[in-house]
Formats: structure tokens, C-alpha cells, sequence
């Protein structure tokens, strides 16, 4: 007894190859956004030195998550999640504008994007939800799982954050597919989306502000019109493809440091990491995310109770979806919906917020007795 | 225990869908690496490519307009250094600041300057924002560009015309393309900013003036300044061209018009050649291929002189009694009169209730044709007019090429209108009455003709029924290759007339010069022959001319050819409110003629080196 306590307290869930990993995309991040801002002006400090400091409350976030009891962070899911809704429609009448989107809430010299904190908080709620008892028949495991990601999803396509949104639907997918959806079910959902997408297709077009439309008819031919609408989704495909095999070095883009390709250091640091590195640097990153998404689920699949694996599913789940429609976004086989890269990308909110996530998911791997709660 | 076991098998479950989620995350995986393989591996060097011109822009080289010079090679237009100031958008930070910028500096108009930014076009290449600036402007640009980022001065060459007013509206001007012309196919390799002709030859010969742009690649930094400079492509001047024009004759027909409106016109009958066309008032083109303030354009635009109108080619009035000789053309060859036929003039015409008066209130007596035209009997006219009817007049009149356009390469060229009973039932939708004949027949009425047209009339007459188009290029000189090309004279039709007729009309008009209405253009050096015409302006006058007010009195015309014998000169003058055409227009005629055949007694003066230019001035002679 005493030593399985002490066998599965403390330290030995801190997994040494998981902080590496992370610690690596991280350096990875800062040194792409390093090379691209460097002789920029960005504020009272660099924004190298900015995200050192996310960094660093990343880790303190990620130490407390991974520190605490999972079960505990569960109880207050549907508080924290009425909160953040009230922080986004905070947002949407006293929010802070910028690029056409009202997303931050200012503090102080800081802001902070609520949206971003929303999806953990999302993956909280919903895992709660499923482990709290058995869901059976499709009202309980499709319709009111779905209506509680609504008022969420909604307020953030309001501002309008498509990025975030569409996280939230493929949190609630990746939910809905781990609690084992029956096929029929499956089908009729997918039968029911598909009949449905006239009107939602309508509501979600309708809602976006012309640029997001734009960017979107842009993607269907980007070379139709490069110094506009194209212009991202162009010169970010230039930049990638540029970078050949080898790439052009550190600080050797030109696409990025000549300023061709706009918002180098956030939602298209990806494309400037692949200019300097090639294609060898890109399989090196892909590689790490890979190998972090590998072992985030080897902690789902080894966790004790289905609250923990639901919760390391969404997470993962969250990570992935975003790793994958930003690389896919800047290589220009999705449209350019405005998503941060996992890690990478310049960005407080976003970058606490992941390394939260991946707090609590190591957080799952601790192995603790029922008899401890 | 059933909970139990449906949450474990849930759990268990949940094993098998993580292993789905793994193949599925490996996919996708596998799926991206294969896209980014193809952008960096396959499609590299294309994007490589792409991403080398990412850093340079392309800037257009503005071509050299030809050069335009006159039949012996004295040089009409040609181009003179200035200083452009180009903006790329895309380099430029702050639109706003950067207009302010400008016109604090320059002292430019902010919305011109506005509207020239927002105007379509790509913002990747640069816009012409101001043309023709001084050097000083220039280098208070090129001091402050570090400030400027997207602001660029170019050297390019401006169109200028070395002789000012003459021959203005013939060469015309140039000006910025215009956003309708933009949109127009055969402006389609031009951008905003280019330069394209927008009056006279410069316009209807732009296509061979116009040249080529040429392209240089400016490589810049980010903050859009310029690094590094070289040319793609040379531009391509354009071709040179050779009016028929001699620029002497042309300023001494400008001259005496002098403050006179009006136009004369003189070709060669035996080829077409328009040896010079005068219209005054003038303007200086070089004013008008700079940029205008607007009060500078409403002031030539409101000038009561018009004088952008072209009164050689646009300008349409009655001809008077030069209309006589189409008319006493139809009457011979329609055999309505023999020559030795009579007419008697008591001074009127008395048709239905209204009497018709002759110019000369007693009479002439009794005429025949070519006394009728010899004193220009009025009544004769009347008589023969009513005889044909209009729509045998209108018949010659057409041959003539009265009511149609000459084609002569000017833009605008009009047609005047020679009537007809069906021309007054489309236009007017009346029918024709036998009283307007009557005026008709003395070049009245209806009738408008236009001083060029009446040229080729003339000298359809001289040349014994065989007409030329009007042309006023010769030439022109390719700048590639350096071939002269002459354009060949175009015959426009010969009139089915005896030639006997002719020679009758030809000796008539003789006679006017030497004992009739135009003894005025009597030369002591050369036989001319001639017609005055006076057309009528105000329909009422009472009183000598001198009383009337000079917008009401009439306009005076004289056209003639010669030698009477050979001819070698046609000339049609026209001059506005000079009243009787014998008193004013006949002795300008007689001067240009006089000064054409000394000017071509002697060798020709040639201006300029170019060896061909020697060979063309005699070749429309020798041919």
C-alpha cells in the first residue's frame, strides 16, 4: 500500500520527455519570432522578450494545472464557463478592437483574448458533463452537450473570431466521437448537418465581415487577385515554397523580412519558419507536434477515469485542430481563418492558455488513489 | 450494476476510438507533409522565383514620343527632358500623411493628388502622380524620399513643340490618358499615366508615335526604398513622321490670317498633299500637353474664338458663289445649258410671290455661263438651279465630295451637309420646297461646306475632274529599323465629266482673276484661276458693310488653283466677317500661291541631317 502511494505520488507524473517537447516547439517559436520582428518596433519591449514573459506565466499556469486535482478543476467547469461567457459579452460591448475583430479585454498595458481561454474551459465542461453519469439516447449525448457549446460558439463567431469557433465545434466532435456515438446516430447527424448547411451556411456567411469573405473567395484563387484579398494566402504559399529543401537561414527570408508577408509573428509565424528552415525545418516541427500529440494520448488512453481521458481527448483534440488549419491555412489548403500556431505563434492568451491545457493534461497522468479525493 | 458495466464498456470502448483518432491524426499529418513537400520541394524553385521578384518592382519606361517634321525635314515636335514624380501604393504607409506631405512640398492640389492614389490600378506598380516638374521640385522630393517611402522621381521625356502656334491644329497636342480612353482595346497596353495624342496628328497617328514602354526592376527594402536598379526592357521610341506640310507656307498662311478668324487651306491637286492648313485663332500646344489648371482650361474651352476648333476641317459654312463651279459643272454636263446659252439678268428672280435678288441690283444682262461666272450672275443660277432641280445639284455636289468628309487623317473632321430632297426628309422630316432650290443654287441655305473641303474641290476642277484624299502624313520613319516608308497618294475617284467641261469652267475662272470679281489675286507672276464667294451670315442687311456689326457681316471665301495651265497649287481661304471674298479673301490666295511656287522654284531648305529627307522633299514633285 505504502508503496503504490508513494510510487504514484508526487513527481513521477512529470514526464521529462513531454516538458522537452514542449520546451523545444516553444524555442522554436521564439527564435522564428525573434527573426522576424527583430528592428521592429513592438511596444515597451521587443516581442521576443514579450513572449519569454508568456512563457514564463505559461509555465507557472502549466505547473498550478498539473499541480491540482483534475477532479476539483472539473466541479468548477459550469461556473467558470459562466463566467467566461460574461467575459465575452464583456467583449463584444466593451472589448478592444483590433484588425476588424473585437476580441481583447484590456488590463492595464496587457489584454487578453477571453475566446482563447473559452475552448479549455469548453473541453472542461463537456468532460465533466459526459463523466458525470451514463449519457445514453441521442438527446442526452448529442442535443445537450450541443446546446451548452452554443451560447460560447455564438458569442465568439460574433466578434467575429472564426478560428476560435471553429475549435469549439471540433472540441464538441472530438467529445462526441470518444463517448461512442452509435453509427445510426453518426449517420443521422451527419444527415441532419448536411440538410441543415443551406440555413447555417446562410447564417455563418451572412454574419462574416466582407474581409473574412473575401479571404475566402480568395482562396478559391488566390492569384486572381494578389495585391488583395489573395495577398496573405499568396505570399505565404511564396514564403513556404521558397524556403526549398534547405531554406534560406535564419534572418534569411525575404518574404518575411522584407515585410511581403503581413503578421509574421502571429498567425503566419509557420510560414516564416518554413522560409528560414525549408522543408527539413518544417519536418523537424511537425515532427515534435507529432511526438507531443503522441504521448497527450497515451495519457488519454492510460487514464484512470473517463473524466481524465475525456479530458486529455479535448484537449488533444483542441491542439491538433489548431496545429493542423494553421499549417494548412499558410500553405494554402484552407482558407485564412485566423488561428494562432500551438506554441509558436506570438500571443499571450494563447500561449497561457496552451500551456494550461498541457498542464492539466499531465495533470491526468498522475496516478492517484480514489482514496485520496 | 447495468450503469457500471455500460460505463466501463464506454471506457473500454474508448481505447478502440483513440486508436482511430491516432490513424486519423497520422493522416492528416502525412496529408500536410505531403502538401508542404509539393509547395517547398516541388514547386520550390517556382516559389523561390516568385519570392526573388517579390523583393523588385517593376517600373514602366515611358517611350519617346517621334518626332514630327514637316515635308523638307524642319522639325515640328519633338521631346525635351522632365521630371516625374511616381508614388507605389504598396509601399506607402500612410496615404493621408504622404498627400500631406506632398503638397506641403510641392504645393500640389490635395484632391488631385487623392484621386490620382484611389484611381484603379494596382497598387504594386507606381502611379504617375505629377508630370513636368521643375528641377527645383524634383530635388525637394529626391532630398526628402528617406521620408517618403513608395515616392519616386523619374526622368522622362516631354513633348514639345519648337515652334509653338504654328501649325497647332494639325499637330495637335498630347496629353495623360484619360480613364474612358483606359478602357478603350486599342489603348490596352497603356496605364494610367501614359502619354497618348489627343489632337491632331498626335491622335490620329498615335498608334505610330506612341512607341513602347520599356520596363526597369527596382529592387526595394522593406520600407519600400529603392535598392538596386536595372532595365528589363529598353523602351521603344516611337515613329517619326513627315507632314506634307511646309512649315513655311504653313506660317505665312497663319500670318495672314492673322487676327482674323478664319482658315486657308492649299494641297497639291495632283496628289492630295496639304501643302498647309491654317486655322486662327491658334493655341500653343505646349501649353496645352502640360497639365492645365482648371481656370486655364475653361478660359480656352469659353474663348468665343474657339480656338481648339479646327476651322479647316471642322469648320462648316456656306460657300457662297464658290459654289458656282459645281454648279456650272452639273448644268454643262447635264446639257440643262450650252455653253453659249443666255440668260437675261434684270437684277432679280422673280419665283411664285418673292423675287429673288442678284448681287448687283441692275443687272447683268444678258450672260452666259461664263460670264456668269466671270461676274458671278446670281440670277443665271437661279435659273439653272431651278432647271436641274435639288437633287441633281446634290448629285455633283456629292461628286465633288460636298456633304461627306474628305478623310483626311485629322480627328473630328466634318462633313458640312449638301442637301437633297431625301437628305431634308431624314433630317428635318419636311418636304423640300422649290423656293430653297433657289438659294441652294448660289451656295446658300442648306448648303455647308467646310474650307478644306472646298480645297479639294478646286483642285478637283485644276486636276480635271481627279481627286485626291486630303493627306497630311507623307511619311513615315520606322525607328527600329530606320525604313522610310511613303505613304502613297490616295486617288479618291474620277468625275464622269468631259473634259471639254472643264477646260470651259477652268477658263472662266481665268477670267475671274483677270477681269472679274477677284482681280484682286491678279498675279503679275503666275495665271490663277479663282472664285469669290460671300456667305451670307445675317439674312437681313441694310446699309454699307461698315455699319454692320462685325459678327453679322458676312464671310468672305476665294478659292483657287495654279497655274492656270499646269496646276500645281489649290487653296481655298476663308475668312470670317471679312464681308465680299473678291475685297479680302482673293489677294491672301494670291500670296500663298506666289510664295508656293517661289518656295519650289528653288531648292528645297533643309534643317535637318537625315539624308532620306533630301530625296523626299522633291519626291512629291518628281511623282
Amino acid at each position: 500500500m505504502i508503496d503504490r502511494l508513494t510510487e504514484h505520488r508526487g513527481l513521477d507524473s512529470f514526464d521529462i520527455r513531454y516538458v522537452a517537447l514542449i520546451l523545444a516547439i516553444l524555442g522554436i517559436g521564439v527564435m522564428s519570432i525573434y527573426s522576424v520582428t527583430r528592428g521592429q518596433q513592438g511596444g515597451a519591449a521587443p516581442y521576443y522578450l514579450k513572449q519569454l514573459i508568456w512563457i514564463g506565466l505559461g509555465a507557472a499556469a502549466f505547473i498550478i494545472m498539473w499541480a491540482s486535482d483534475y477532479h476539483q478543476l472539473a466541479r468548477f467547469a459550469y461556473p467558470a464557463y459562466v463566467f467566461i461567457l460574461l467575459m465575452l459579452v464583456f467583449v463584444l460591448f466593451d472589448g478592444r478592437t483590433s484588425k476588424g475583430a473585437q476580441r481583447w479585454i484590456a488590463l492595464g498595458p496587457f489584454s487578453f483574448q477571453p475566446s482563447e481561454f473559452a475552448k479549455l474551459i469548453l473541453v472542461l465542461v463537456l468532460a465533466h458533463y459526459y463523466s458525470k453519469a451514463p449519457r445514453v439516447g441521442w438527446l442526452q449525448r448529442v442535443i445537450i452537450p450541443g446546446l451548452l457549446v452554443l451560447p460560447g460558439l455564438l458569442l465568439i463567431l460574433k466578434q467575429p473570431d472564426l478560428g476560435s469557433g471553429l475549435s469549439f465545434v471540433a472540441v464538441y466532435a472530438a467529445m462526441l466521437l470518444m463517448v461512442g456515438i452509435r453509427s445510426q446516430a453518426l449517420g443521422f447527424i451527419l444527415l441532419f448537418s448536411i440538410m441543415l448547411f443551406p440555413f447555417a451556411w446562410e447564417g455563418v456567411w451572412g454574419s462574416l465581415h466582407d474581409y473574412q469573405r473575401q479571404r475566402i473567395m480568395a482562396f478559391v484563387d488566390p492569384e486572381y487577385d494578389p495585391g488583395g484579398k489573395g495577398y496573405h494566402a499568396l505570399q505565404s504559399k511564396i514564403a513556404i515554397g521558397s524556403g526549398e529543401l534547405l531554406g534560406k537561414g535564419l534572418y534569411g527570408g525575404t518574404q518575411s523580412q522584407l515585410k511581403f508577408l503581413p503578421e509574421g509573428h502571429t498567425d503566419f509565424v509557420f510560414a516564416v519558419f518554413a522560409e528560414e528552415w525549408g522543408f527539413l525545418g518544417v519536418v523537424v516541427l511537425l515532427t515534435l507536434f507529432v511526438a507531443l500529440i503522441w504521448l497527450s494520448l497515451e495519457i488519454a488512453s492510460k487514464a484512470k477515469d473517463q473524466l481524465g481521458a475525456l479530458l486529455a481527448v479535448g484537449i488533444v483534440a483542441m491542439l491538433c485542430f489548431c496545429i493542423v488549419v494553421n499549417i494548412g491555412m499558410t500553405a494554402g489548403m484552407f482558407p485564412i481563418v485566423g488561428i494562432p500556431l500551438p506554441l509558436v505563434s506570438y500571443g499571450g492568451s494563447a500561449t497561457i492558455m496552451t500551456m494550461a491545457a498541457l498542464g492539466l493534461l499531465l495533470n491526468v497522468k498522475r496516478k492517484r488513489l480514489s482514496l485520496f479525493y | 450494476m447495468v450503469t457500471v458495466h455500460s460505463s466501463e464498456s464506454e471506457f473500454g470502448d474508448l481505447h478502440r476510438r483513440l486508436f482511430i483518432l491516432r490513424v486519423g491524426l497520422l493522416l492528416v499529418v502525412v496529408l500536410l507533409g505531403l502538401r508542404l513537400w509539393h509547395l517547398q520541394i516541388r514547386e520550390g524553385p517556382y516559389y523561390r522565383d516568385l519570392s526573388e521578384n517579390n523583393r523588385t518592382r517593376l517600373v514602366l519606361l515611358e517611350p519617346a514620343r517621334g518626332l514630327i517634321y514637316d515635308r523638307h525635314g524642319v522639325l515640328l515636335a519633338n521631346n525635351v527632358p522632365s521630371f516625374s514624380l511616381y508614388v507605389t501604393l504598396e509601399d506607402v504607409k500612410d496615404r493621408e500623411a504622404l498627400i500631406q506631405q506632398l503638397t506641403d512640398l510641392l504645393g500640389l492640389d490635395p484632391t488631385i493628388v487623392r484621386k490620382k492614389m484611389t484611381a484603379k490600378g494596382s497598387n504594386l506598380l507606381p502611379r504617375k502622380i505629377k508630370d513636368h516638374m521643375t528641377l527645383r521640385d524634383a530635388t525637394l522630393v529626391e532630398s526628402h524620399r528617406l521620408d517618403m517611402p513608395g515616392v519616386m522621381i523619374q526622368v522622362e521625356s516631354q513633348r514639345n513643340y519648337p515652334g509653338g502656334v504654328t501649325a497647332a491644329h494639325l499637330l495637335g497636342y498630347v496629353g495623360e490618358i484619360s480613364a474612358d480612353q483606359l478602357e478603350k482595346p486599342e489603348f490596352i497596353d497603356l496605364h494610367q499615366g501614359s502619354i497618348v495624342g489627343q489632337y491632331g496628328v498626335e491622335k490620329s497617328y498615335d498608334r505610330h508615335v506612341r512607341g513602347m514602354a520599356g520596363q526597369k526592376s527596382v529592387e526595394v527594402d522593406a520600407l519600400g526604398h529603392e535598392k538596386k536598379a536595372s532595365v528589363v526592357e529598353r523602351p521603344q521610341a516611337g515613329n517619326d513622321l513627315y507632314l506634307t506640310i511646309d512649315v513655311r507656307l504653313q506660317k505665312l498662311a497663319e500670318d495672314l490670317l492673322g487676327q482674323e478668324q478664319g482658315a486657308i487651306v492649299a494641297l497639291d491637286p495632283n496628289s492630295g498633299d496639304i501643302l498647309a492648313m491654317a486655322s486662327r485663332p491658334g493655341f500653343d500646344p505646349n501649353m496645352l500637353s502640360r497639365e492645365l489648371t482648371a481656370k486655364q482650361w475653361v478660359e480656352i474651352v469659353q474663348d468665343e474664338g474657339r480656338p481648339l476648333n479646327n476651322r479647316a476641317s471642322q469648320g462648316q459654312y456656306p460657300p457662297g458663289s464658290t459654289f458656282k463651279i459645281p454648279m456650272a459643272v452639273a448644268a454643262l454636263e447635264t446639257k440643262t445649258m450650252l455653253p453659249s446659252s443666255t440668260v437675261y439678268c434684270n437684277g432679280g428672280y422673280q419665283f411664285g410671290k418673292r423675287l429673288y435678288h442678284d448681287w448687283k441690283a441692275s443687272g447683268h444682262g444678258y450672260v452666259n455661263l461664263h460670264n456668269a461666272l466671270v461676274h458671278s450672275c446670281d440670277v443665271y443660277f437661279y435659273t439653272i438651279g431651278q432647271r436641274m432641280g435639288i437633287d441633281v445639284i446634290a448629285e455633283f455636289g456629292k461628286d465633288f465630295g460636298l456633304g461627306k468628309v474628305t478623310g483626311v487623317e485629322l480627328p473630328s473632321e466634318r462633313s458640312g451637309i449638301m442637301p437633297s430632297t431625301a437628305w431634308k426628309q431624314k433630317a428635318k422630316n419636311e418636304q423640300w420646297l422649290p423656293g430653297e432650290t433657289i438659294s441652294a443654287a448660289i451656295g446658300q441655305g442648306y448648303v455647308t461646306v467646310t474650307p478644306l473641303q472646298m480645297a479639294s474641290l478646286v483642285g478637283t476642277v485644276a486636276n480635271d475632274g481627279i481627286n485626291y484624299r486630303p493627306r497630311l502624313v507623307l511619311a513615315v520613319m520606322d525607328r527600329t529599323s530606320g525604313n522610310l516608308q511613303e505613304l502613297p497618294a490616295v486617288p479618291r475617284g474620277k468625275m464622269n465629266a468631259k473634259p471639254e467641261t472643264f477646260r470651259i469652267i477652268k477658263d472662266a475662272l481665268a477670267d475671274v482673276v483677270t477681269k472679274g470679281t477677284a482681280t484682286k489675286a491678279k498675279s503679275s507672276m503666275v495665271t490663277i484661276g479663282g472664285k469669290t464667294g460671300t456667305a451670307q451670315v445675317a439674312a437681313l442687311r441694310t446699309g454699307p458693310e461698315e455699319s454692320i456689326p462685325k459678327k453679322f457681316r458676312d464671310h468672305a471665301w476665294f478659292v483657287a488653283f495654279a497655274p492656270v495651265e499646269s496646276p500645281k497649287i489649290a487653296v481655298a481661304v476663308l475668312a470670317e466677317h471679312m464681308g465680299h471674298g473678291g475685297a479680302t479673301a482673293a489677294p491672301l490666295a494670291k500670296e500663298i500661291i506666289e510664295t508656293y511656287l517661289k518656295l519650289t522654284s528653288q531648292a528645297p531648305v533643309v534643317t535637318s541631317d537625315l539624308p532620306s529627307v533630301n530625296g523626299l522633299g522633291r519626291s512629291s514633285k518628281d511623282s
